[in-house]
């Protein structure tokens, strides 16, 4: 049971939820780096610009987190969530920039009631994040474990 | 034998070990992932975790934290073996699993072990290297495991 508006039930395959904008900024992308992943590209403009991501670029885990945070926004902290027990793939396709604007989008590719729990769901989706020139800058598969709304009930 | 000498292959390299704090816990989930089980410990009992548990890619981003912090001993390893290499941007992660919650108070071991490469064609002098990266808990069990496709120079 759950009072979330986002249930197992309503992630229908084929169902694409958007992602709303969200502009990243240098200092963000610098604090991270400075303490995840201090390599000299993701810290200093000069650095960036004469590495092959061609300015001051995001480590791809802040991406990762940027990108977690979008869909906690979208519709993950109204849904009846219960973690993930992993993602499949993850690609880096163009490098996030400082002043860059997201934009994403999720579909889900399908579902299943879990035969152990039956309360419990398995939702796999497709994630895309595109930059402010619609350009594919990071994709990724996953799947997300869900509540039912109505255990029991065909799903 | 060289290259495969100079990239470690085949080699686990230990990167370190982190305790993870309820305070440092709840920061990276308030900025990236603030699902009520990664933030409030009341919400934690409740839920599927039991208790408070980081969230995934602050797991996968501590990774990234001692795997930075051994990049200069890795490269100075390489030049034992000819010309140092260097280290560049990651292109994707696959198979990333989430096997067991990091709780408050676990200390948990990073490593990584470079298990192949292959030229990249579009940058002369780039390898693209896979490696197979673990996060373990004091008694050996794997909590965690990814792998990462990098670039890589090695002249």
């Amino acid at each position: 049971m759950t009072d979330k508006t986002w249930a197992y039930e309503d992630f229908e395959v084929g169902k694409v939820i958007d992602l709303p904008p969200r502009t990243v900024d240098a200092a963000e992308m610098v604090e991270f780096a400075a303490e995840f992943d201090p390599q000299p590209m993701h810290l200093d403009e000069e650095a960036g610009k004469a590495s092959i991501l061609g300015g001051l670029a995001a480590s791809g885990l802040f991406t990762a987190g940027i990108f977690m945070r979008m869909m906690c926004d979208a519709y993950l902290l109204d849904s009846s969530s219960q973690g993930s027990p992993g993602v499949d793939m993850l690609n880096f396709r163009k490098p996030l920039l400082a002043g860059d604007t997201l934009t994403g989008r999720t579909t889900v590719l399908s579902r299943r009631v879990s035969s152990s729990r039956p309360g419990l769901g398995f939702v796999s989706v497709r994630h895309e994040l595109f930059n402010q020139h619609g350009e594919l800058v990071c994709e990724m598969t996953n799947t997300g474990m869900f509540l039912l709304r109505n255990p029991g009930a065909a799903a | 034998m060289s290259l495969d000498q100079r990239l470690a292959i085949g080699e686990t390299i230990v990167l370190g070990s982190h305790t993870f704090g309820a305070e440092e816990i709840k920061a990276f989930a308030a900025k990236f992932d603030p699902q009520r089980f990664h933030l409030d410990e009341e919400a934690a009992k409740a839920s599927v975790f039991g208790r408070l548990c980081a969230s995934g890619w602050h797991t996968i981003s501590t990774w990234m934290k001692y795997n930075a912090a051994a990049m200069p001993a890795i490269i100075e390893r390489s030049r034992a073996f000819g010309e140092a290499i260097e280290f560049g941007p990651a292109a994707g992660i696959r198979d990333l699993k989430w096997l067991k919650p990091v709780y408050v108070g676990d200390t948990i071991t990073f490593t990584r072990k470079a298990l192949g490469h292959r030229p990249l064609a579009s940058r002369p002098g780039w390898r693209m290297v896979t490696m197979e990266n673990e996060a373990l808990a004091p008694d050996g069990t794997v909590v965690m495991r990814f792998s990462t496709m990098v670039l890589m120079k090695t002249g």
